[in-house]
């Protein structure tokens, strides 16, 4: 079943195209990983699906629901109905770079605030459903501390169980380690790695080079705001056909 | 009231009259407080709006008002209010309408301090992380949620220390509103330093309100603050 899909989606700040037609679609399972350089459009790209970005142009749906969009005064695309917006981006939960726990609550807090106050799960279920997604990132001990009292690879193995407790359709990771310490960024690939093998759909911006290669079903290369190239790893990796994207993996493959 | 009044001999009987005193004082502080928090919230969207035809008369409030002496402010709204409001009901051809002074005290004084708290609160939203309100939209929440749910409570902490310090100015600008004719306590002890010749004792009393006000104040908000910055400063709620 098609989770996700993403068509002929445009992108512009001002004069400059980010994004000049990229499509994308995730079956069930589908662990799809989107790799390039900085600027080349990758972030924007992810953050356009939930429309934390305004797309100028290209169509999305979720499980099968499209996003009804309808043209704004600036040229930006508009969500036609805020709603379905919201609905469909409790489908949609995000991880991001620099965590974005909620500082003023706590770890358990934090996971059960959207199932409890966005979705209407009764506190009491949604605090068993957030403890055992603690317990599946192997943080619950620290259900009561502060997120700033909690390293970067903890903060964000917890944001990843709060997105987990939406029960989401997709979950997209936004360079979830890219605000890492080195030595922090094994512990949260691990817990990935895990999510991926329960054969969690998901859509991961990433630098991690070795995680695209063996996690992934499909890896697509974004250059200047193409899909330059796309497919299964071992291809992708194996047998580059662009220039670019040789270049590309001779700079980051060690 | 007896009582009352020979509880301290050498105020001559004055006790009973200072205490209500304070009490007026209490009221135009407290009240004149929900006027400038209320403003100063509405102000500072305002002054955050991408709306110009918001943003444009919340600019010119803040600047007019901070620009103005307080004791101006009060004498233009209380005088000036009265003739507008015989104006209106000249026009109307109603009856004269008295401006009561305490409401015009409270009135001035959150009008002119609703400037400040602008700033302040202004200050404090801009202070919370914008991926702080991007994480609530991107799970779903409505703008109001995201407002305060996550916005509001962490815009608190940073808007908490310059609120109290704008409380505390207030709080002795309270004294101001005796020169529109209320009874506060400043005005009945200069009433009764004039009358027993002994005005220093009575201005002291008046010192001493202050002082235990703007203590017992400072406690609050040093509760307030501790209690806001859970997760940032102390782990303990």
């Amino acid at each position: 079943m098609t989770q996700l899909t993403v068509e002929d989606l445009h992108k512009r700040y001002g004069d400059h195209e980010v994004l000049k037609g990229v499509s994308l679609s995730a079956e069930a399972g589908d662990v799809i990983t989107i790799i390039g350089s900085s600027g080349s459009g990758k972030s924007t790209f992810l953050r356009c699906i939930n429309f934390l970005e305004q797309p100028d142009a290209g169509r999305i749906s979720v499980a099968g629901e499209e996003i009804r969009l309808v043209p704004g005064k600036d040229g930006h695309l508009r969500v036609a109905d805020a709603k379905q917006l919201q609905r469909l981006r409790t489908r949609l939960a995000m991880v991001f770079q620099h965590f974005n726990l909620w500082a003023h609550m706590t770890v358990l807090e934090n996971v059960i605030e959207a199932p409890v106050h966005v979705l209407g799960v009764p506190r009491r279920q949604a605090l068993e459903r957030a403890m055992a997604y603690l317990d599946k990132v192997g943080i619950s001990r620290f259900k009561d501390s502060y997120p700033a009292h909690l390293s970067g690879g903890q903060q964000q193995r917890v944001a990843i169980a709060r997105a987990l407790a939406m029960e989401p359709a997709v979950l997209l990771f936004d360079e979830p380690t890219s605000a890492l310490d080195p030595e922090l960024v094994g512990e949260v690939l691990k817990v990935m790695r895990g999510l991926a093998e329960e054969g969690r759909t998901m859509v991961v911006v990433t630098h991690e080079m070795g995680f695209a290669r063996e996690v992934s079903s499909q890896v697509m290369f974004l250059h200047q705001g193409l899909a330059e190239e796309s497919g299964p790893p071992a291809q992708v990796f194996g047998q580059p056909k662009s220039e670019r994207l040789r270049q590309f993996l001779s700079g980051n493959l060690k | 009231m007896c009582d009352r009044a020979g509880a301290f001999p050498m105020l001559h009987g004055y006790l009973p009259s200072l205490l209500d005193g304070a009490w007026v004082t209490l009221r135009v502080a407290v009240f004149s407080l929900l006027l400038a928090l209320v403003l100063g919230l509405i102000g500072a969207s305002s002054r955050l709006s991408p709306n110009p035809l918001l943003r444009l008369p919340a600019t010119v409030y803040t600047t007019v008002v901070r620009g103005i002496p307080d004791l101006v402010m009060m004498l233009l709204i209380f005088y000036g209010g009265q003739v507008g409001i015989n104006v209106i009901t000249d026009a109307l051809g109603m009856e004269y309408v008295d401006v009561n002074p305490f409401v015009a005290g409270v009135v001035t004084l959150g009008f002119i301090f609703g400037a400040y708290f602008t700033e302040t609160f202004r200050g404090a939203f801009m202070a919370v992380p914008a991926g702080q309100l991007e994480a609530g939209r991107a799970y779903g929440m409505s703008r109001w949620q995201v407002f305060h749910r996550i916005l509001f409570p962490q815009m608190l902490r940073h808007a908490l220390p310059g609120l109290g310090n704008n409380w505390q100015v207030m709080q002795k600008s309270t004294a101001l509103v005796s020169i529109i004719g209320l009874s506060d306590i400043t005005w009945l002890a200069d009433q009764a330093g004039r009358t027993t010749h002994e005005p220093f004792l009575f201005y002291a009393v008046v010192c001493v309100f202050y002082l235990l006000l703007t203590a017992v104040s400072g406690l609050v908000f040093g509760w307030l603050e501790r209690r806001y910055s859970v997760g940032v400063r102390r782990a303990a709620a």
